[in-house]
């Protein structure tokens, strides 16, 4: 049996993780600026998040609010840890960016730091460096969250190698940004802050519409 | 040679999102790759792309990166040799 | 049992699946030096002709109305719709594309376009690329759409195997697709990794990639009566990552070691061969040499089939996969275009000409931007 242990929500300029909003930024604030205050929020020190794109911090800072009183990275095998998440833009906002950089042919100078980013399961790599996570991969492209297609796949990777899985959804395009991370094992996690749903496709969508946002 | 080790400074810093990092913290003869700033294959192909968009010069065999871009004074020196400084 | 059924494959050498695979065993190369329309300096590719396209396409539809991907794709799952007869509105079917791209060549439209053309700049989202499949098809499901770098082909072929098996679906097409961009051509170019020659997987005066462009179909079934084109078995796969660079492979290739190792491979003699990734960059290459070694799977003959097409992103991984079925179909072994001198330092096989070889099984590879790794095993039943 899998359960949903922990999850977080990004949106808004608000972080709810399992429920309960744990910090906000001013509702004017922009992206950049959401993500840079988060990031300090929560105090750790990595270096190699200023150099991600917007989707990659948002993935990524949407990981760490999931895990972060959560025990799921050490009572799990790491290269058991599954990586599944999902978008509708691809890495679309990165693209743009990239496209900008060869469309002036007076001023052609392509980033490879920038290209690097203009594939969506970049995030999923980057998550991976941060914590060692060796398992199984996915990157899905859809119009909005498919909860069936990941209680599926989650279930059949459950079933054969994979222990645990973090997965959810993770875009950003244009002003529209949004991050949903939950994390998926086998045993309760016995921490105070976490939650214990069994792993279906209703539960998934009832976590990811119940977040109250404040604004 | 100090004006542009100072220069250099301050773009590499944006050009690699190197964001915890001030100039005060980058000595000049602090090798960039392995320790010091611990740059990475990307990096080393972004710093081409500065030498291009901040100082007009091509560097046509990357490999050559190797001994250019050992340290910000390495950088400034070949920037000065090229006559463009 | 999952077994593998009819296939297509679309490029530079030919519209169906035994075209190419004669023109690989004549050892045609579907790489040119070609000034392409963007540029000033002739890139070493892998292009389908537009005017080609537009013939075969015509029929099916409105050439004007569908982009060169979405016209190669219909193309392709057509013809082995056409070869198996499945029914494709069918709730046990499903179709799952892969791609890194889709319609990136959208973002450089100018809002003039050219004359007869006019793409509805929404179709640069996946989604909406696949919508225009599924409507094509009337598929009962929305495709699932599979965006992982450059083992998306493979990886979607693993993942059309597990749906069957865990009685989701009976039928799942894979489709892989990529088309050559300036989009693309420039970001490899800012990273070097391009190659102004056709490409020389493994060896040692290897220096990057080609690019190239394909779409190739796969139907995966559970029913024995549609594994007649090959007789085969989708044994097992698996994808790991490196969790060392999102760019750089692993330089003890940790990842594809794993997914090797997860491969659970019971018997190394009777693989005849590996149908690796091997692009042709001088870090992919070392990794794969040394993850094989790791893996104890030295004596097993190795190609890349990237010195016939370039790098077909999206496509690759199902693109080599049929032809490694037809490989094994015809027991032959193919040749590593481009190899001559061994330039790795793991301990590897090279297939260096076209041969016969009585073997039951093989294993395609492939490695990925995000560290990304993923195997599979194909077994004759």
């Amino acid at each position: 049996m899998s359960y949903i242990t922990s999850y977080a929500h990004i949106k808004n300029n608000q972080v709810s993780v399992n429920g309960t909003i744990v910090f906000a930024s001013d509702k004017t604030a922009s992206l950049s600026e959401f993500l840079s205050a988060a990031y300090k929020f929560l105090g750790i020190s990595y270096p190699k998040f200023h150099k991600m794109d917007a989707q990659c911090k948002l993935g990524f800072l949407c990981t760490e609010f999931a895990l972060k009183d959560s025990d799921f990275l050490i009572s799990n095998d790491l290269s058991k840890i599954g990586i599944i998440l999902s978008n509708s833009a691809s890495s679309l906002e990165t693209d743009r960016q990239h496209q900008l950089s060869i469309s002036d042919k007076s001023n052609y100078f392509p980033s490879p730091a920038v290209f690097v980013y203009t594939l969506p399961n970049i995030v999923i790599g980057e998550i991976a460096i941060r914590h060692k996570i060796t398992g199984e991969n996915a990157f899905f492209v859809s119009e909005k969250l498919d909860a069936e297609l990941l209680d599926n796949y989650t279930r059949i990777l459950m079933n054969a190698a994979t222990e645990a899985v973090i997965e959810g959804w993770t875009e950003v395009d244009r002003s529209h940004y949004e991050a949903f991370i939950f994390l998926v094992e086998t045993q309760e996690n016995r921490n105070k802050s976490s939650i214990f749903k069994p792993l279906k496709q209703s539960n998934i969508l009832e976590l990811y519409n119940q977040t109250t946002w404040t604004h | 040679m100090d004006a542009l080790i100072e220069k250099l400074k301050t773009q590499i810093i944006e050009q690699l999102n190197l964001a915890e990092v001030k100039p005060e913290d980058i000595q000049p003869d602090a090798p960039l790759f392995g320790e010091g700033l611990g740059l990475d294959s990307i990096d080393a192909l972004e710093l081409i792309v500065l030498l291009e968009k901040h100082y007009g010069i091509k560097i046509e065999d990357p490999k050559d990166g190797k001994t250019i871009f050992q340290s910000i004074r390495t950088m400034a020196e070949y920037i000065k040799a090229q006559g463009k400084a | 049992m999952i077994f593998t059924s009819y296939t297509n494959i679309i490029s530079p050498l030919g519209f169906s699946t035994s075209e190419n695979y004669q023109a690989v065993l004549d050892s045609k190369v579907g790489v040119k030096k070609i000034i392409l329309p963007f540029a000033t300096e002739a890139f070493c590719v892998g292009k389908i002709e537009d005017e080609q396209l537009s013939q075969r396409f015509a029929p099916l539809g409105n050439i004007d109305f569908y982009t060169k991907l979405e016209q190669l794709s219909i193309l392709s799952i057509q013809d082995v719709i056409d070869q198996s007869g499945i029914d494709t509105s069918d709730e046990r079917t499903l179709l799952i594309y892969s791609t890194t791209k889709g319609n990136i060549d959208i973002l450089s439209f100018d809002s003039a376009q050219d004359g007869k053309k006019r793409i509805d700049p929404k179709r640069v989202y996946l989604s909406e690329l696949t919508k225009q499949i599924q409507l094509y098809f009337k598929f009962a499901h929305t495709p699932v759409v599979l965006s992982n770098a450059c083992i998306s082909g493979i990886l979607a072929i693993i993942m059309a195997q597990r749906f069957i098996e865990q009685g989701i679906y009976d039928n799942v097409l894979v489709s892989g697709g990529d088309i050559l961009s300036e989009f693309t051509i420039s970001g490899f170019k800012s990273f070097n990794a391009l190659s102004s020659e056709p490409s020389k997987p493994f060896d040692a005066n290897r220096v990057g990639i080609n690019l190239g462009e394909a779409v190739s179909t796969i139907l995966i079934t559970n029913k024995k009566e549609l594994a007649i084109p090959y007789n085969t078995q989708v044994v097992s796969g698996a994808s790991a990552n490196d969790a060392n660079h999102i760019s750089g492979p692993s330089r003890t290739g940790d990842g594809l070691f794993q997914s090797l190792q997860n491969l659970q491979l019971k018997n190394k003699d009777e693989v005849g061969f590996i149908s690796a990734h091997g692009t042709a960059t001088p870090f992919n290459d070392e990794m794969e040499s040394i993850a094989f070694e790791r893996a104890g799977l030295t004596k097993i003959p190795v190609n890349s089939l990237k010195g016939y097409y370039g790098h077909t992103l999206g496509a690759a991984g199902v693109l080599e996969t049929v032809l490694s079925l037809e490989s094994l179909k015809n027991q032959q072994l193919i040749k590593s275009e481009g190899y001559e001198t061994k330039g790795v330092s793991g301990n590897i096989t090279m297939i260096e000409k076209h041969q016969s070889k009585s073997f039951l099984s093989f294993i395609k590879t492939a490695s990925g931007f995000g560290g990304c790794n993923a195997a599979a095993l194909f077994r004759k039943i």
